[in-house]
């Protein structure tokens, strides 16, 4: 279905990413914006503040995280789609309102602007180490779709996408930026709307009586309802069967719990996007994911430049991890080398999907600024200099590291 | 009265002289100066207030430890020279019952924000003031979330504007003073850092008091929430409360709320006894067996 | 240095998990619990309550778990060795405070009893469904040490083994249980005091104004001090420098959290312990940890009596892995196997670290009973049997 035009602020626009987000998310249809302030990614909550109420989307901003996250939850089971956005900090506090929202099979949109961490950390400057987070943060067995835009353009339009994944898997969908993109200004084309496909909810429209709230569709995913609907919904974190009772036996979770995951790790790919290029016949790929991946098109050129044969592999979507696509890479390159805003996260995906068939090189870096794409062409080189096949992950030493260590550089204010 | 403006000049462009210290020194961490809060900022003036308590309170510096949420104010644990904690957001009154239970010879101080201590850290405000846990909290109150940007906080008055409240604010504000007596503290006051005497006078009591006190300290903050309202800057705000506050002590705490430049009560509304967590708690202990936990 | 015999009961007894987690903690010089009532938990909080008294020991009960760590982190800076409670719903709580416990560097124990999930799951149903979050589940980069007891005298012997290794690294240390463990009934031998070895905390002896907060020793652990000895220091989750104060730039990014995670990664083979049984000649090579492993133990024996060489590896210790001696196991045995309580978390890191040498069997186990090794034996009946390494998990299937 499309967009309806009364969400959509068409125009071309000159935004920052996180602002760009917050229209995205108006445009697929958001009704409730519950946030809560967080820098880097106040922003986008107060875009939607600002233009909610134009095109009827409500926004509160509540007292913590907790209160956000429940109230997203709430919102969608009284009928609306709905978003918060966070950081860090807030995104720790929310991981029991996630498995939550993933046992409910409630869909909503969270959008984490990463920033410097562990802890308070740097809060103004960016980071990619909430990565591993958004997979396992919760407690229990369960799975959702990550996804990591790397310009504003791409806020918006997989803003769009993510709550398009959200009510088809019936599931929460992590929109995981970091605040270089968030922050980072550029052009925005925001479409007509009917330029603009929306993944309606899947409701029940039978009769009441045959309603089984966790009945699911052959593709695995269950019809969803709404309060008011006159269904009698029950809806507990509990596991449950396909009444939304709990259950008390071993075998139910084997069945019941276990759908939960399979609605993901089944449906991969329809799931996962990726964009590859110079694949074929590249000795090594660079594998990398939002702001990262702009940064390494730098490195890559430099590394180009002296003969080397690179490819790159850029993760759109992080979560489900493309695990045949590693596996199928790993059989033809000499090594991955994946830069990441932070000591080693996606990375241990990649080389757990090697096999031991290619060196796997981490370029890591541990924040509030993004990689040095020296470092990245260097890495490359001796990447493919490399004949040696090398067990584990090879962490590259930067630049920065050098020089906050080894020189002793003192740390000016 | 220009020969006082003159006078004012001379001191403040004067080069400081060698071997001259401020007065506050051995409480600050001089290291950090200059400190990172905006001019017009009310904070600096809640801190010096709360230095100058603790002296004449004769307080011994090393068994008193401040905790900070996150937040503008959350910043002052790092500018005071005491054990301090810049902890996570909402969470210093959490953090100091555990210093406080652990070791009760610790004077536990947690100096926040409105955001902080009453959204966000709400809950852990009232169970900490009905279990009396024996603490100093002082709620630096600017109406807003500066620190993020300017957002709305549970203090923001009726129909002010901030950054998540454009079309002005819909909710109405914890009334702090009202929710600390309600929940069961033993000492709560509240000035604006106008009346710097009169707060410094207020910390020193609460300071010595045993139990949960909480002191809110309504201050300025001129990079959001007076300029989002177009109420001027600092000097400007501290000029509304030297006209609206009224001061009227043992008021009853359900009638001091705040609206948008209305009239400010300020006073000192609560000052009673009751036993204090670790005082049941040793009274617990000693009828179960062995000892008490000594309370300093 | 050894144990304070305060808080010793020594003697032979029969104890739950649960209680003998808490006579644990008071046998490693714990005096301070932060409780927030959850099952499968309590019965280490109504243990150390009731004999808190008796030992010295103060406790708890805060308004959530949020708070409940917040406090156990003051009361490690008062200089108690602190610990806290918990399950599935409460540790995704903790997942906040547990980054501010790792960016202060605060000794404490955190023990999961873990049940089955997401969400609310079966409150009284054990599963391993946390073992993932433990190692990612706070924000931001660093390195967790997580220990998995399989029995009620583990998980005495463990909780003092968390406490000591919280010590050691400055750094908070998981203790990974499940409803199975916590509530079994077992002999648990306590020793007298003089036999239990004790981490005593590193503490900066120097001149008080000359007090670092992160100046960091050669193996990247700063000395710490309590509040209250005159030290006026300062710390923050903010990133930090020596002295503690706040510096919002990437180099001191670098300086800070770096190593943070050096910290355990460079010590790794002092940390991580595994117990390993029959691995010199075997086949297959069962992986596992915690309850499952009383399960495993079994199947090895059984396997062994009808002829099929399986062995064992036991983690200890599952945080840091053990990525080295996972790698060389893997060239010598046809096929591991790892039956988890979960749908497949740890069994990716033995995925990971076989670099491809062989096969990689997932079992979900637990369905028919935590000590049920039907499952785990077919399993490994079909392992002995795949003539080539497939790439991937294999996913143990009932049904096939």
């Amino acid at each position: 279905m499309k967009a309806s035009p009364t969400d959509v602020l068409t125009g071309i626009y000159y935004i920052d990413g996180d602002v760009a987000a917050g229209y995205g998310a108006l445009a697929a249809g958001c009704k409730l914006v519950a946030g809560y302030p967080i820098t880097p990614s106040t922003e986008a909550f107060e875009a939607m503040c600002r233009r909610g109420p134009q095109v009827g989307t409500v926004f509160i901003q509540m007292e913590d995280e907790f209160g956000s996250i429940s109230a997203v939850l709430g919102a969608v089971w009284s009928g609306v789609k709905s978003m918060t956005i966070t950081s860090g900090p807030g995104y720790s506090l929310m991981m029991e309102s996630i498995g939550f929202g993933a046992m409910l099979e409630t869909p909503f949109v969270l959008l984490n602007i990463q920033r410097g961490g562990p802890s308070t950390g740097v809060p103004t400057k960016t980071g990619q180490a909430d990565m591993m987070q958004s997979r396992w943060g919760s407690h229990g067995d369960y799975e959702l779709i990550a996804i990591s835009p790397d310009s504003p353009q791409e806020m918006f339009d997989y803003t769009i996408k993510a709550f398009n994944l959200a009510e088809k898997y019936r599931c929460p969908v992590m929109i995981m930026s970091d605040e270089c993109v968030g922050h980072m200004t550029e052009k925005v084309v925001i479409p007509e709307a009917d330029k603009i496909e929306i993944e309606p909810r899947r409701f029940y429209k039978g009769p009441p009586e045959e309603y089984l709230p966790f009945s699911p569709d052959p593709d695995l995913v269950p019809k969803i309802a709404k309060a008011g609907d006159g269904l009698g919904l029950y809806i507990t974190g509990r596991v449950h069967d396909e009444r939304g009772y709990p259950v008390k036996n071993e075998e139910f979770k084997a069945k019941y719990v276990r759908r939960l995951v399979d609605k993901i790790r089944l449906n991969k790919d329809k799931i996962i996007e990726l964009k590859e290029e110079s694949t074929d016949d590249a000795d090594v790929v660079v594998v990398s994911y939002g702001i990262s991946s702009r940064v390494a098109v730098k490195g890559v050129e430099i590394a180009r430049q002296k003969g080397i044969k690179v490819g790159t592999l850029r993760l759109v979507t992080v979560w489900p991890f493309p695990d045949e696509k590693i596996i199928d890479l790993a059989k033809k390159v000499k090594a991955f080398v994946v830069p990441e805003i932070n000591y080693g996260q996606i990375v241990f995906d990649v080389a757990r999907c090697c096999h031991g068939q290619a060196n796997v090189v981490l370029i890591p870096h541990g924040g509030a600024g993004v990689h040095n794409p020296l470092d990245i062409s260097d890495a490359i080189e001796s990447a493919a200099k490399e004949d040696k096949k090398i067990e584990g992950v090879v962490e590259f030493k930067t630049r920065l590291e050098k020089i906050v260590f080894e020189r002793g550089l003192k740390i000016k204010e | 009265m220009k020969a006082k403006e003159t006078k004012m000049k001379e001191i403040h462009s004067a080069p400081s002289k060698k071997g001259e210290i401020h007065p506050m020194e051995n409480l600050l961490r001089m290291d950090r100066m200059p400190h990172i809060w905006c001019p017009s900022c009310g904070i600096g003036l809640a801190v010096t207030a709360f230095a100058s308590a603790l002296e004449k309170a004769n307080m011994d510096p090393n068994m008193v430890s401040i905790v900070s949420g996150i937040g503008c104010t959350g910043r002052v644990a790092g500018y005071v020279k005491l054990d301090s904690f810049h902890t996570t957001h909402g969470r210093p009154i959490a953090f100091g019952t555990g210093i406080r239970v652990a070791n009760p010879k610790i004077k536990v101080v947690v100096f926040s924000g409105d955001g902080d201590l009453i959204a966000i850290g709400g809950n852990h405000f009232i169970h900490a003031a009905r279990r009396n846990i024996d603490m100093l909290v002082v709620c630096v109150n600017n109406f807003i979330y500066a620190m993020t940007g300017g957002q709305v906080a549970p203090t923001t008055p009726l129909a002010a504007y901030a950054t998540t409240s454009p079309y002005g604010c819909v909710e109405p504000p914890f009334n702090i003073p009202y929710i600390a007596d309600s929940s069961g503290a033993v000492y709560v006051a509240r000035w604006t850092t106008l009346h710097v005497r009169r707060l410094i006078n207020s910390l020193a009591e609460a300071l010595q008091k045993k139990g949960f006190s909480v002191v809110e300290v309504i201050s300025p903050c001129g990079m959001y929430y007076s300029r989002i309202n177009k109420l001027g800057d600092g000097l400007d705000m501290m000029k509304f409360y030297h006209d609206n506050v009224e001061i009227r002590h043992g008021e009853d705490t359900k009638n001091l709320d705040i609206g948008f430049q209305t009239k400010i009560i300020c006073g000192k509304f609560v000052d009673r006894e009751r036993p204090s967590y670790m005082e049941r708690y040793n009274q617990w202990l000693s009828g179960v067996k062995g000892g008490s936990r000594d309370e300093g | 240095m050894k144990a304070d015999p305060k808080g010793v009961l020594t003697g032979s007894h029969t104890l739950t998990g649960n209680h003998a987690c808490a006579e644990g903690a008071f046998a490693a010089g714990c005096r301070f619990l932060g409780l927030y009532p959850i099952v499968p938990s309590l019965e280490i909080s109504e243990r150390f309550l009731e004999r808190a008294p008796e030992v010295g020991a103060t406790f708890i009960q805060m308004e959530d778990e949020v708070s409940v760590l917040a406090a156990v982190l003051g009361a490690s800076w008062t200089g108690k060795k602190s610990m806290t409670v918990t399950s599935g719903p409460g540790l995704s709580l903790m997942m906040e405070h547990l980054g501010l416990g790792i960016m202060l560097e605060t000794p404490c124990v955190i023990v999961d009893i873990q049940r089955v999930g997401p969400a609310l799951g079966m409150p009284g149903r054990p599963a391993q469904g946390d073992m993932m979050q433990a190692r990612w589940g706070s924000h931001g980069d660093y390195e967790i040490i997580a220990l998995s007891p399989s029995s009620p005298q583990e998980m005495f012997d463990y909780t003092i083994k968390a406490f000591n290794l919280s010590e050691r690294y400055r750094i908070p240390v998981a203790l990974m249980s499940d409803a199975y463990v916590a509530h079994l009934q077992e002999k648990v031998v306590i020793p007298p005091a003089e036999e239990i070895e004790i981490e005593p905390r590193r503490y900066y002896k120097g001149a008080k104004d000359k007090y670092l907060p992160f100046k960091r020793d050669k193996d990247f652990v700063p000395r710490m001090v309590n509040i209250g000895d005159g030290y006026k220091f300062h710390v923050t989750g903010l990133t930090h420098d020596d002295r503690g104060y706040p510096v919002m730039n990437e180099e001191c990014q670098e300086y800070n959290v770096h190593p943070l995670v050096w910290k355990v990664r460079n010590y790794v083979d002092e940390i991580i312990e595994v117990q390993e049984a029959e691995t010199e000649d075997a086949e297959v090579i069962i992986i596992s940890y915690g309850a499952t492993s009383r399960a495993a133990l079994k199947a090895m024996e059984q396997a062994r009596k009808s002829g099929v060489k399986v062995g064992s590896l036991r983690l200890v210790t599952v945080w840091p892995f053990p990525e080295k001696r996972v790698a060389e196991l893997a060239k010598k045995v046809k096929a591991f196997v790892v039956p988890e309580m979960n749908f497949g978390q740890v069994v990716l890191e033995v995925e990971r670290c076989s670099y491809g040498d062989t096969n990689t069997f997932f079992v979900s186990h637990g369905e028919n009973g935590v000590e049920n090794t039907d499952d785990l034996l077919s399993a490994i009946k079909q392992a002995v049997q795949a003539d080539k390494v497939e790439s991937g998990i294999i996913e143990f299937n009932k049904g096939v």
